[in-house]
């Protein structure tokens, strides 16, 4: 009997019929619908007998476009799931006054909220910005692909696996209850003994695999594989970004692993880095994990930066104003963005001279910030401005990011800090920078971009439908929370005192956040509308907007090799110049093209990482040992094929190059 | 990518640094100096003052990690057109923040929040 | 749909090559790649050097540095890593020549010094686990372990990488793809000895300091 039972636990670990958490009517209903849903649609998979040509062309391709594509399908189905966290908070705030409890208990909520924030931040933005420099960068240095095209199959499986975990621990367990930074002792496994920190350990790790893989990797492409000509000051802004933002990831997601590490060692092994007791230090993890945590804010904002820069110039009609300051602008954030990051625990207690030194730096990063939006602004000045969705979205930005960055600087002063930590002023801070920089960022850049993707504009009447909602959603939303938080409310809190003036501001909140909810729908309405329509809204020239740099200088979608011929780049803003030549693109004398070749070791080591994964969760020994076993030999095993790429026939590549002659002479 | 396919077996690697046995036998020895010291100093005490043992081995460490770089690492401004030489200053400048910057903000908060239980780090 | 319609500046139309014609092969990035990759492992473990450095005094009443290290132990084994980083730069020379069984002979004894080292370790780990000063015992033996057990992981890794190596050597000789990750292992293996040189002075000498 007792064999039997140590066999059972060494088999299944803590896992066992309670975990499924059926007492909640919320996650239940949900459960249902999602199974409902995965059903639907794998049955639609499978009747349509679409799973080979997914495997074959998508799941083991190592083209960077479909890579990037299916980062951000991730990006966006993992928005729908942080959003519906944000959205059932924002009810319950809006509820729970005095003898009304709503409807999410303590324990609900605290997940809710540690959900929304790690989906938003590693599961929504940092796939959506991953994906577009995935596909943009090689597009626009000339390249053909990525320096390590298996390599980055792999990162996106990783960051999916991640993903997956999260998902997985909304129906099979709990998730952490911590915050989205799990900070000990809270998250120690005295505070936190439950499985909701361990999902949030190993989802982070393995996605962190993924993430800092890809940063090599696209930091590779941008240094080496550049056209020929295109110097680093000839390189566009958006390229620029990305290659400080890949800095910035290499050198700041270890930080994130070995902190995260330290704290799974601490929780699996009863080691003392973070404890109260035998001289643990728990601010250590604190002073650690925004190391990592600033940075992390700026890996996030420079792409989007970049991506305004490109759609001011575009629709602008006229060379982005400054270049070069924009360049420097964006270096000296890189660095800077790793000295500031004590701002974030002021109340910590490290006194005056570590505040103000802190407080300075944090300062200073207005100035090149401040500078960027001068330069944009004055790329508009005088120019012949085109209002379409990304330009839009552009100038919701400026405005909304400035009212952001204000309130940034606000916090940075460290005795209103002490007065406005932790509270929803902080919150809605935080919001408004990422909202209105990040997110407003990457629907520009999806707008901007989607031609040259899927070969069709997105519709604009939908597009100007959703950035409408979003942006008075936005304010709606989150201005109350900047009254709220001087009113001295914290954030984090799941019911509250009778008090009709506070509960007004959070009922306004609440409305902002069904405007949001418009907003998305919108957006994905659009998505649909510009299907239906992608006849009108063809893109045959593979320049719709009268673009500037060189992924406008092929087909929409390009081909799989990008570039028939290697571009050869004389001055910045490439394909502009080009035109101004009167450029001839050559039709023929193609030659083969050498190409690597597609591989399922990614999806596998990923897919036997998220067993691996699931497994230490819970706690499940055997399963933990077999699979670790498992991915070695895989990854030894993948190192052992040498045969890894092929040459596209020069046939081939004439007959696409044809196909592209033909629809640009029905454009004329 | 790699091109393989086209490689004989008397291919070179062409961006690698060709190395010598000079430049391995100066690093080795230059190595193997700079560890003896640092170990004589401590085990031996040679210095009475704790600040200065730790200077003279933190020094000779500093050091001994530039010998390795050179005649191991093959460290120099020409490789990988300097961008190895970037990659390793900046990470060397991170490296410096989150040591010294950690080091500094935990000192100041453990002389601020637990003034008598402090005991001083590093004498 | 919008008409694009290009309008270039008069006069200073001159002939330019927009395009490459012949066959355009940047050159490959894993050596680079591989380094920025070291650079990041190197930021893991300036965390957990700040991390010793903030915690490493921190005995809660337990055993000190001083009272568990064995200096003479720590210099043989730095002696094992430092002559390994000697016999792996041989291991290049003899690549450089083209001999692949003189290669695989030096690597060879690189993972024999290699094995030498993580068994010392190894003794040493069970030494303090016996004298009750395993890692659970204080804040100090925590970060003490993290960080050299890190790096104990690190050469246990780099011994299978040379091991899954020379099989593949001696399946494909020297062709260029073994060169150049022979290459990238010798970053790897020199750079692990780079971070010793931080741990015996850091961690060791600095540990047994009053």
């Amino acid at each position: 009997m007792l064999e039997q039972l140590d066999l059972t636990q060494l088999i299944f670990g803590r896992l066992s019929w309670d975990a499924i958490p059926l007492h909640e009517p919320v996650i239940v209903a949900t459960f249902v619908v999602v199974a409902i849903g995965g059903v639907a649609l794998l049955g639609a998979l499978t009747y349509y007998r679409v799973w080979g040509y997914l495997w074959k062309e998508w799941f083991t391709s190592i083209d960077h476009k479909k890579i990037g594509i299916m980062y951000m399908v991730l990006g966006l189905v993992m928005l729908l799931r942080g959003f519906a966290d944000a959205i059932m908070m924002r009810i319950q705030q809006a509820w729970a006054f005095g003898d009304a409890t709503g409807y999410l208990p303590p324990d609900h909520y605290d997940q809710i909220f540690t959900a929304h924030g790690v989906i938003m931040i590693f599961f929504v933005a940092m796939p959506l910005i991953t994906g577009i420099m995935n596909y943009i960068i090689p597009l626009q240095i000339g390249a053909r692909d990525v320096a390590f095209p298996f390599l980055n199959n792999f990162s996106f499986w990783m960051t999916a696996s991640g993903a997956a975990l999260v998902m997985a621990s909304l129906f099979i367990g709990e998730f952490a209850k911590t915050g989205w930074l799990a900070y000990p002792p809270l998250s120690g496994i005295m505070e936190s003994p439950g499985v909701g920190v361990d999902y949030y350990l190993w989802a982070l790790q393995i996605a962190g695999v993924g993430t800092l893989l890809s940063g090599i990797n696209l930091l590779v492409t941008i240094v080496k594989m550049r056209a020929p000509g295109m110097n680093l000051m000839k390189m566009p802004v958006f390229t620029w970004t990305s290659l400080c933002t890949n800095v910035l990831i290499v050198a700041a997601f270890p930080v994130l692993t070995a902190v995260l590490g330290m704290l799974l060692l601490d929780r699996y092994l009863g080691t003392a880095f973070f404890t109260n007791d035998l001289g643990g230090n728990v601010m250590m993890y604190i002073n650690l994990i925004w190391i990592w945590g600033h940075p992390e804010v700026y890996i996030l904002i420079l792409p989007a930066f970049g991506i305004f820069s490109e759609v001011v110039s575009t629709y602008s009609g006229k060379r982005l104003f400054g270049y070069a300051s924009m360049v420097y602008a964006t270096v000296v954030i890189t660095v800077l963005s790793y000295m500031v990051w004590l701002h974030h625990f002021f109340t910590m207690g490290s006194g005056a001279s570590v505040n103000s030194f802190f407080g300075i730096t944090t300062m200073i990063i207005s100035i090149p910030t401040g500078a960027k939006i001068f330069n944009w602004l004055f790329t508009m000045y005088r120019g012949r401005i085109r209002f379409e969705v990304p330009m839009l979205w552009t100038i919701g930005f400026i405005i909304t990011f400035v009212i952001g960055g204000m309130t940034g600087v606000l916090l940075a002063v460290p005795p209103a800090d002490f007065v406005l930590h932790n509270s929803l002023f902080l919150v809605a801070h935080f919001h408004n920078v990422i909202i209105g920089g990040v997110l407003f960022g990457l629907f520009a850049g999806i707008t901007y971009w989607y031609p040259k993707a899927f070969g069709y504009k997105l519709d604009p009447f939908w597009g100007k439908m959703s950035f409408w909602f979003w942006t008075i959603g936005f304010y709606f939303a989150f201005m109350p929370l900047y009254v709220l938080g001087l009113m001295g409310v914290t954030r984090r809190m799941s019911q509250f005192e009778e008090d009709a003036a506070m509960q007004f501001w959070f009922q306004v909140a609440a409305f902002g956040a069904f405007l949001i909810a418009l907003g998305i729908l919108f957006f994905i309405v659009q998505l649909v509308v510009s299907h239906r329509r992608r006849d009108q809204l063809r893109d045959t020239t593979g320049d719709p907007w009268d673009g500037r740099t060189l992924e406008w200088a092929t087909s929409s979608p390009p081909p799989q090799y990008n570039f028939a011929f290697t571009p050869r780049v004389h001055d910045l803003d490439a394909w502009w110049q080009m035109k101004q030549h009167k450029y001839r693109r050559p039709e023929q004398g193609f030659k083969a093209i050498h190409m690597p070749k597609n591989t399922a070791a990614g999806i596998i080591l990923a897919g036997i990482s998220t067993v691996l994964g699931f497994a230490l969760v819970w706690h499940m020994w055997l399963l933990a040992g077999v699979s670790f076993a498992a991915l070695l030999a895989v990854a030894i095993g993948h190192t052992f094929n040498y045969d890894r790429d092929y040459h596209i026939p020069a046939e081939e590549v004439e007959r696409v190059e044809a196909e592209r002659t033909r629809m640009l002479a029905s454009h004329v | 990518m790699s091109d393989h396919h086209d490689a004989a077996h008397d291919d070179v690697l062409p961006d690698a640094p060709h190395s010598t046995f000079k430049g391995y036998m100066t690093g080795f020895v230059l190595a193997v100096v700079l560890t003896v010291i640092p170990f004589w100093v401590v085990m031996a005490d040679v210095f009475e003052s704790t600040g200065v043992t730790a200077l003279v081995i933190l020094s000779l460490a500093a050091v001994q990690i530039v010998v390795h770089m050179i005649y191991f690492l093959h460290m120099n401004f020409r490789s990988q057109g300097g961008w190895n030489m970037l990659a390793l200053i900046f990470t060397a400048v991170i490296v410096f923040i989150t040591l010294a910057g950690s080091l500094w903000v935990m000192y100041h908060l453990n002389v601020n929040m637990m003034p008598g239980m402090m005991q001083d780090p590093w004498g | 749909m919008s008409e694009t319609t290009y309008t270039p500046e008069s006069g200073d139309v001159e002939a330019l090559e927009f395009h490459v014609t012949e066959d355009h092969h940047p050159e490959t990035g894993t050596l680079l790649g591989f380094w920025l990759y070291l650079m990041s492992d190197c930021l893991i473990f300036a965390c957990l050097f700040a991390t010793y450095g903030v915690l490493g005094r921190s005995y809660a009443g337990g055993p000190t540095g001083a009272e568990l290290f064995d200096l003479p132990l720590v210099a043989i084994n730095t002696s094992f890593l430092l002559l390994s980083s000697i016999t792996y730069g041989f291991a290049m020379l003899e690549t450089q020549r083209k001999r692949v069984g003189a290669t695989i002979g030096w690597l060879a004894v690189t993972g024999l010094l290699g094995v030498a080292f993580l068994g010392l370790e190894l003794y040493e780990f069970a030494h303090l686990l016996n004298e009750g000063a395993g890692p659970q015992r204080s804040a100090f033996l925590t970060s003490f372990f993290a960080l050299v057990g890190t790096h104990g992981l690190h050469v246990l890794f780099g011994i299978i990488w040379l091991v899954v190596l020379v099989v593949q050597l001696r399946k494909h000789g020297l062709i260029v793809e073994n060169q150049r990750r022979l290459f990238c292992l010798s970053m790897f293996w020199h750079f692990l000895d780079v971070v010793w040189i931080g741990v015996f002075t850091f961690v060791y000498l600095m540990g047994v300091l009053p």
